[in-house]
């Protein structure tokens, strides 16, 4: 590749971007080379998407400029960014469910007769499309029956569509499988071949060495650096992320499992639009151990852990926890039985946004003494007892009176896990624990739910990132179609093996 | 693509219709049957029925256009009133000038009617675009200031120079019982029918269709791709406003023509259950309109039967118990716009 | 948005004076913002602003009678005020007031007529809960068709106070009409004096009555595990659910009190002003407590005052009609504005520059079937 002599396509010089308190992005300067891939590497909150929304035109910078293609550009929205050749696949797909793939790529961009919308030329040119990158899809497929790799590929179309020669992928790996990923990495290749420059959002180490060509590091919302691949390791990137040196291996001892805490035998579980989602799951878990549940998103773990946790109805099979069947159970009868649930959306299920920290702490036991006396509550104790966990948890707040909408991401997440941790538990149920927050409250986190471990605790740990499954875990259980389709000691479960799994193909 | 020609004509029909189908045609051959016992009763009926279900069409137009770009309108009762209210004054006063011949007047007083409808939309999206204000109280207010102000204003003893007058379209007009039923109506009737063929026509088979539908159901993808939700949103509610203006101005204008106190009398509010029970589509919501239509025309005809068993407060009760049962028993079958009802946030 | 509220949290230090100000700058910028834009209605219509305003407050204040007749006026409306409110604290908006007021008016009339002879220790608090009762049955209704339905309350409500008008008036002209010779509208008979609530001096008692519902509202939603899930339920149904709180239950329990509210107000209405059911005595009331319930910013203490002010726009507008020959109307445009401006605060925070407190905005709006 000769990177170092193709033109420069996009520069950013001195873009800076303030929020209401944070300084989100600090005069950053960036230069993309047409046909490279750059790696745009940064912890969440980094100021990494803050920075492609205004490539975008989604956001204005306060300071600095824009130069694409040799030229200043001003870009009011999108539209301004598009037009220049520049396209985005967000994180969270923006693609409208309920219409196809051909609706979804010609909106915004219409081919029209008249007045008269021309679904068959947007048809043809999609499949014109995906023949030409390689990028199979059913144009006339409505999106909400598509698979998420195949919804990434309408994302990707539809930047093509829009004659995109520079394309932001935004995490684009998160939703995918270690094979899918190499996939998507091939599409990539391909797609620089054919001329188009690509910035590559991610957090993932492993991703970056393996498809970059050259890797920028965003941190606390400046450019820190840009590393070479080819000499770069992983813990040098990280550190460069982070800023100190990180431990990327969590510090634990070997399991002591004891009694099987929770047992789980051919659960059925509907999802939302009524389709089966969880299809005769079957698992346990041993006090003392760590089982983690990987598979790609989607898979039907948000409804699994729904079930288990008495918010969504079980169709047919049985779960018992701690001797006793819950398997129709409602939340407060599972609580109490001594389950902790960190919810995987924590702003939807896990707080109540207006209430205080104190108030939020107590919600799941606000009824029990000493809360509460009959149905009066007992104001006082909750504050006082609000403040402690407050200061054992390490949550960074003004004050135990503080609203929880006002926290960062990290200490949110802090508040939940405080609540559950702070109850009598048998078991932890954690779905997504660590998703979107800061690296300093990562490690915390796992290093709570070690503790409750080697305190005997049962954990169950859901999670769409492998890395964080394989760092925790003492035992693996794969997660596919609804379905766990092998369970693998962390001595077996290899990166590969697993990934294969998780793509459906028992090796 | 290419369908395949295998599936027979009326395999197809069938799919596409289904159970619908079935009930048109039962539903037509009752009318025929009933109509060979007694063709005046019948006759007066249907095109009560008719009648009756124009401002619902209209009104659940409205609350279907806003819907299917996010907004949630349940001010279109307060939309209907005031229009109702101003596009009588201005068919007073405009004939007071005498200027104009009293179909002009009458035209006239239409438009300012619809003008009126569409401001109190661009209010509505007002309140929840730029102020993100809850759609709901956003609507509520619409709807106790048009009592309010047009309680204020209100005054007897106005004259106008007319109402809108039927016209018959020709030979059609002399079919037996489609003729009176349909062919032989005022203006804003036909306007109405003319009207759910196009907004079906501009929601499904245009650019700005496929626009706004993106736009309620997944703003942010719209926005991406460059579209200005915003824009959207407010254009699309103004114009749906002038929907619920015309209904307004058929009550004052063609149906009754002239404006009392309410005279609304809760269709705004029986719209949007028409506009749910269309499952958000203009046909839908016009085959729904005219079962409520159809209700409402039977209460009148009760009341004429003279052997009136049931009190006539239980009559009156019927379309709005009709709309509680519609209400409970297809709410949570049919799917509304995922995005209705929650302002736009960029990020 | 959560930068946005980044500074929020340290706003601690700032004095009481300061956060009174926060609270009512909204309330107090929107009666005066609709008293304005009423002035320049009636300026437009050809009366004297300030004459009508004036005596508009001569007759709501003028004396202790205009005083009673205020506090008379208020108290329905403390109860349908508080009804609305009370229901949104749950995220539930009660448009039905209106109907269970009526449907406790006339039940509590029935009471009050039917049953001779029992002393009035017994009959006025019979008649006062069994409107109340009926009012929170038919608010019951709506509740349970939301959750077992997904029928949206607002519709529902809606329908059902069409439905109430229909009824009391078939009950009022049929079975339980007024047959007093010469007697040809439809009415109900005179309540019995033992079922009668009365006035201390010009006060009605029912006033206290409402003050005191007004702090068990308030102690019922801000002091006990109620209230604690009424509120959690109204600010995040999803985590209600995930903290073990019955939802439905919690839905329906709100709809059945809100309508007992309500009911009460209907109640307190026939036995200490109208002394019987008469049809459309009662018209508006529930309506005004949805302007008496956001102008009082959906606070128990606060729909006190906001429904003292609405009551004296009412005592006071007969003086106006009166006295400055301008027609009464002109009170709903003005409760209108104050409804829009109190809606709208975005405005008036803009025009004083003050900040909203955390959780003080309303969201109803989550669509027909969820």
């Amino acid at each position: 590749m000769i990177i170092k002599d193709a033109p420069i396509v996009l520069e950013t010089k001195g873009m800076t971007k303030r929020f209401p308190g944070v300084l989100a992005n600090d005069h950053v300067d960036l230069k993309l080379h047409k046909g490279e891939i750059l790696a745009l590497l940064g912890e969440n909150g980094a100021g990494k998407s803050t920075l492609m929304n205004m490539i975008y035109g989604l956001y204005h910078p306060d300071e600095g400029e824009i130069w694409i293609k040799g030229e200043k550009v001003r870009l009011n929205d999108p539209g301004d960014a598009i037009a220049r050749g520049v396209g985005m696949v967000h994180q969270h797909f923006q693609l409208v469910p309920v219409m196809t793939v051909a609706e979804n790529v010609m909106l915004g961009a219409e081919i029209t007769r008249g007045l008269y919308l021309d679904q068959r030329t947007a048809v043809t040119k999609v499949h014109e499309l995906s023949m030409q990158y390689g990028l199979e899809v059913d144009p006339t497929a409505v999106i909400e029956d598509l698979p998420v790799g195949t919804q990434q590929r309408v994302e990707i179309i539809k930047a093509l569509y829009r004659n995109a020669d520079i394309l932001i992928l935004d995490e684009p790996t998160a939703v995918l499988t270690p094979q899918e990923a190499h996939e998507l990495f091939r599409i990539m290749n391909d797609l620089t071949e054919q001329g188009v420059s690509i910035i590559f959002i991610t957090h993932k180490l492993k991703e970056v060495l393996a498809v970059a060509d050259r890797v920028g590091v965003l941190r606390g919302g400046k450019y820190v650096g840009t590393a070479d691949p080819k000499t770069a390791t992983e813990a040098s990137l990280a550190e460069l992320m982070v800023g100190r040196k990180v431990i990327l291996q969590v510090d634990k001892a070997k399991a002591q499992p004891g009694e099987p805490v929770l047992k789980v035998s051919d659960l059925v579980v509907k999802d939302d639009r009524d389709q089966i989602a969880v299809d005769g799951l079957s698992l346990e878990v041993h006090a003392g151990e760590i089982l983690g549940v990987a598979g790609v998103q989607g898979n039907g773990q948000r409804e699994f852990v729904e079930a288990l946790t008495g918010l969504r109805p079980v169709v047919s099979g049985k779960a018992v926890i701690a001797g006793q069947d819950i398997t129709h159970a409602p939340p407060r009868t599972i609580t109490e039985l001594g389950v902790a649930h960190i919810p995987e959306d924590r702003e939807k299920h896990g707080l109540v946004m207006p209430y205080t920290l104190a108030d939020n702490m107590v919600l799941n036991r606000y009824y029990q003494k000493p809360y509460a006396n009959g149905i009066i509550l007992n104001q006082e104790k909750i504050d006082q007892d609000g403040a402690a966990l407050v200061e054992k948890y390490d949550v960074r707040t003004p004050s135990v009176y503080t609203p929880a909408s006002s926290l960062s991401g990290g200490n949110k997440q802090k508040v939940i896990v405080a609540r559950e941790f702070s109850r009598e538990m048998k078991l932890l149920i954690a779905n997504q624990p660590t998703r979107g927050i800061d690296v300093g409250s990562i490690e915390f986190i796992h290093n709570q739910i070690v503790a409750q471990r080697d305190e005997g605790v049962a954990v169950l740990l859901v999670s769409a990132e492998l890395d964080e499954v394989l760092g925790l875990a003492d035992r693996v259980a794969v997660i596919f179609d609804g379905r766990i389709v092998k369970t693998l000691s962390i001595a077996e479960a290899t990166r590969e093996r697993v990934g294969l799994l998780m793509a459906g193909s028992d090796a | 693509m290419e369908t395949t020609t295998s599936i027979p004509i009326w395999k197809r029909i069938w799919d596409r219709l289904g159970i619908l189908g079935a009930i048109i045609i039962l539903v037509l051959i009752g009318i025929v049957v009933s109509f060979i016992q007694n063709q005046q009763v019948t006759t007066a009926v249907l095109s009560s029925t008719i009648r009756q279900s124009t401002p619902l069409v209209l009104g659940a137009l409205c609350g279907l256009i806003g819907e299917r770009t996010g907004i949630i309108n349940i001010g279109i009762e307060g939309q209907m009133l005031m229009a109702a209210f101003i596009g009588y004054l201005a068919n007073v006063y405009i004939g007071q000038l005498g200027v104009f011949s009293v179909g002009m007047t009458l035209f006239l007083a239409a438009l300012i009617g619809i003008a009126t409808g569409a401001l109190l939309g661009l209010l509505l999206a007002f309140m929840s675009v730029t102020l993100k204000m809850d759609q709901i109280i956003g609507g509520t207010v619409i709807n106790i200031l048009a009592i309010g102000i047009t309680g204020y204003f209100y005054q007897v003893g106005l004259t106008t120079q007319g109402k809108l007058q039927p016209i018959a379209l020709g030979r059609l007009a002399d079919i037996p019982l489609v003729g009176p039923v349909l062919f032989d109506n005022p203006p804003i009737t036909y306007i109405t029918l003319i009207l759910v063929v196009v907004v079906h026509y501009m929601l499904f088979y245009t650019r700005w269709g496929l626009r706004s539908r993106a736009v309620g159901e997944y703003p942010s993808a719209a926005d991406t791709v460059g579209i200005n939700v915003y824009l959207m949103r407010y254009v699309n509610t103004t114009i749906a406003g002038g929907f619920a203006g015309l209904a307004g101005v058929f009550l004052t204008l063609e149906a009754v023509g002239s404006f009392e106190r309410l005279m609304t009398n809760g269709r705004g509010f029986v719209a949007l259950a028409v506009m749910i029970f269309g499952k958000w589509t203009p046909f839908g919501a016009w085959g729904a309109a005219l079962l409520f239509g159809f209700a409402t025309a039977m209460q009148t005809q009760f009341q004429f039967m003279g052997n009136l068993t049931i009190p006539h407060q239980f009559i009156g009760m019927l379309p709005y118990l009709l709309t509680i049962v519609v209400l409970a028993g297809f709410v949570g079958r049919s799917r509304p716009p995922a995005a209705e009802g929650i302002p736009y946030e960029k990020e | 948005m959560s930068e946005q509220s980044v500074e929020e949290g340290n706003g601690r230090s700032s004095s009481w004076l300061r956060r009174i100000w926060n609270t009512t700058s909204v309330p107090v910028g929107a009666v005066l913002l609709a008293a304005l834009i009423g002035a320049a209605i009636l300026a437009i219509s050809g009366a004297n602003p300030l004459d009508a305003y004036a005596a508009l407050i001569k007759g709501s204040f003028g004396d202790s009678a205009a005083v009673g007749r205020t506090l008379e006026k208020a108290t329905p409306l403390i109860f349908s005020g508080l009804a609305v409110a009370f229901a949104f604290k749950a995220g539930l908006f009660n448009i039905g007031a209106q109907g269970q007021l009526l449907v406790g008016a006339i039940v509590a009339a029935y009471v009050g007529f039917s049953i001779e002879g029992l002393p009035a220790i017994i009959h006025a608090p019979l008649a006062l809960i069994a409107g109340a009762a009926a009012g929170a049955i038919y608010g019951a209704f709506p509740g349970a068709l939301k959750t077992y339905t997904g029928a949206n309350e607002v519709i529902t409500t809606i329908m059902l106070n069409y439905v109430a008008i229909n009824l009391t008036d078939y009950l009022a002209d049929g079975p339980w009409k007024d047959t007093t010779p010469g007697n040809v509208v439809a009415r109900t008979p005179k309540i019995f004096d033992s079922a009668a609530i009365p006035f201390v001096g010009d006060i009605p008692i029912g006033f206290f009555i409402a003050l005191l519902m007004a702090v068990i509202t308030w102690w019922l939603l801000y002091k006990t595990t109620i209230g604690f899930e009424i509120r959690t339920v109204g600010l995040n149904p999803h985590a209600a659910k995930y903290a073990g709180i019955k939802v439905a239950f919690t839905v329906i329990l709100t709809m059945t009190l809100s309508g007992l509210l309500a009911g009460m107000g209907g109640s307190i209405e026939t036995q200490g002003i109208v002394g019987r059911y008469q049809p459309g005595f009662n018209a508006n009331l529930g309506f005004d407590g949805i302007t008496v319930a956001l102008l009082g910013k959906t606070h128990p203490f606060g729909v006190i005052p906001a429904a003292l002010l609405i009551g004296a726009m009412k005592a006071g507008s007969s003086q106006m009609q009166f006295s400055a020959d301008v027609a009464k109307e002109i009170t709903d445009v003005i409760m209108a504005f104050i409804l829009f401006f109190v809606a709208a605060d975005m405005i008036i925070r803009w025009i004083l520059r003050t900040r909203a407190a955390e959780g003080e905005k309303i969201t109803l709006s989550t669509g027909w079937g969820k």
